[in-house]
């Protein structure tokens, strides 16, 4: 309750701070909803595969990571943000 | 209270140094030895006999030149792409050499945290995947990059723009913005847990449990040091397979 009351008496530039803060932190929040939920689908279905072929273990391992790099990417920039506008 | 102990300190205080010289600072310092020692280490190989079986630094440099034959080149581009391996080792060398100090003590900064450095290096592979395109494919680069085979007729506008962002303008951006951020968020992390430890052993307290649980954000700093150690091999790992991708895929655009 004392961080509301806090709110409340912010000004100006210090209002504009606190809003940046938070919008910061769920600009970040939302960007990594995506590719959490890409990452844990990509990442199952290539063990699953790997389960099933053992000998294809390596040529899945490598699709893997760019599979991964590539939906990372999204999460990344949603940090980027984060730092940008909220530091 | 506790709170107003823990303060998080400006962002230029985490990722700058003092300069050594005028716009040399402890950044550049690392990019120079990083360098350097990718440099001296290849030399001293290159100069042992081959004939006899590797051992030391040679030892080092043939599992590396192997790793990546195998492991990216043949994985990406196949036989005739043999000929990019000197590229893409000194590549990967020079990007993992950088990483890597963000957990040595003392150093405790990833050169690539900085826009700068995989800026410049997403720009030259920028510049190389288009070149290789001109020059195996000529003109025709163009076309095959902004409308694959096989589109109808009726969404070329539509497909053309969307491949031209994503080829070539994304393409260097998620480069650069997916190796930097990776470093930088480590080593924030690293930053924020050892902040936390540090505040909570000298949090000025009457509350006895306080203190021990420093013990907690301490295991999560060891934790994540080692975490770092293999970000900074995936990350130099990753970028390197996808400027392979790119050039495979700019010199033989039927796979």
């Amino acid at each position: 309750m004392e961080a509301f009351s806090m709110l409340a008496q912010l000004t100006g530039d210090e209002e504009k701070a606190a809003q940046a803060a938070s919008s910061a932190g769920f600009a970040y929040g939302l960007a990594a909803i995506g590719p959490g939920i890409g990452i844990g689908y990509l990442v199952g279905k290539s063990v699953e595969a790997m389960a099933r072929q053992p000998e294809a273990a390596g040529m899945v391992r490598t699709t893997m990571f760019l599979g991964i790099a590539f939906t990372e990417a999204l999460a990344l920039i949603g940090f980027v943000v984060f730092i940008l506008i909220g530091l | 209270m506790l709170a107003e102990a823990f303060k998080f300190p400006e962002i230029n205080a985490i990722l700058r140094w003092q300069d050594i010289f005028t716009s040399f600072n402890k950044i550049a310092l690392i990019a120079v030895a990083a360098a350097v020692i990718g440099i001296v280490v290849f030399l001293l190989a290159g100069n042992k006999d081959a004939k006899v079986a590797p051992k030391g630094v040679r030892n080092l440099a043939e599992t590396t030149v192997e790793f990546i034959e195998d492991g990216i080149v043949m994985q990406t581009m196949g036989k005739s792409g043999l000929g990019w391996t000197p590229f893409l080792l000194s590549l990967f060398i020079f990007i993992y050499l950088c990483n890597v100090p963000g957990i040595i003590p003392i150093l405790q900064m990833p050169a690539t945290a900085r826009m700068a450095i995989p800026m410049f290096l997403a720009l030259l592979v920028w510049v190389v995947y288009n070149g290789v395109g001109f020059k195996h494919q000529g003109i025709t680069y163009l076309t095959h990059t902004i409308w694959p085979p096989g589109v109808p007729v009726a969404l070329k506008p539509l497909v053309g723009v969307i491949e031209f962002i994503s080829n070539i303008i994304v393409r260097p951006f998620s480069l650069t913005v997916r190796l930097f951020a990776n470093m930088l968020a480590g080593h924030i992390l690293l930053v924020t847990f050892a902040l936390l430890t540090q505040s909570l052993i000298t949090a000025e307290t009457q509350q006895l449990l306080l203190k021990p649980m420093a013990i907690l954000p301490f295991f999560m700093l060891v934790f994540l040091t080692a975490f770092e150690v293999l970000v900074a091999f995936l990350q130099a790992y990753i970028f390197t397979i996808l400027t392979a991708v790119y050039i495979g895929g700019a010199a033989h655009p039927e796979h």
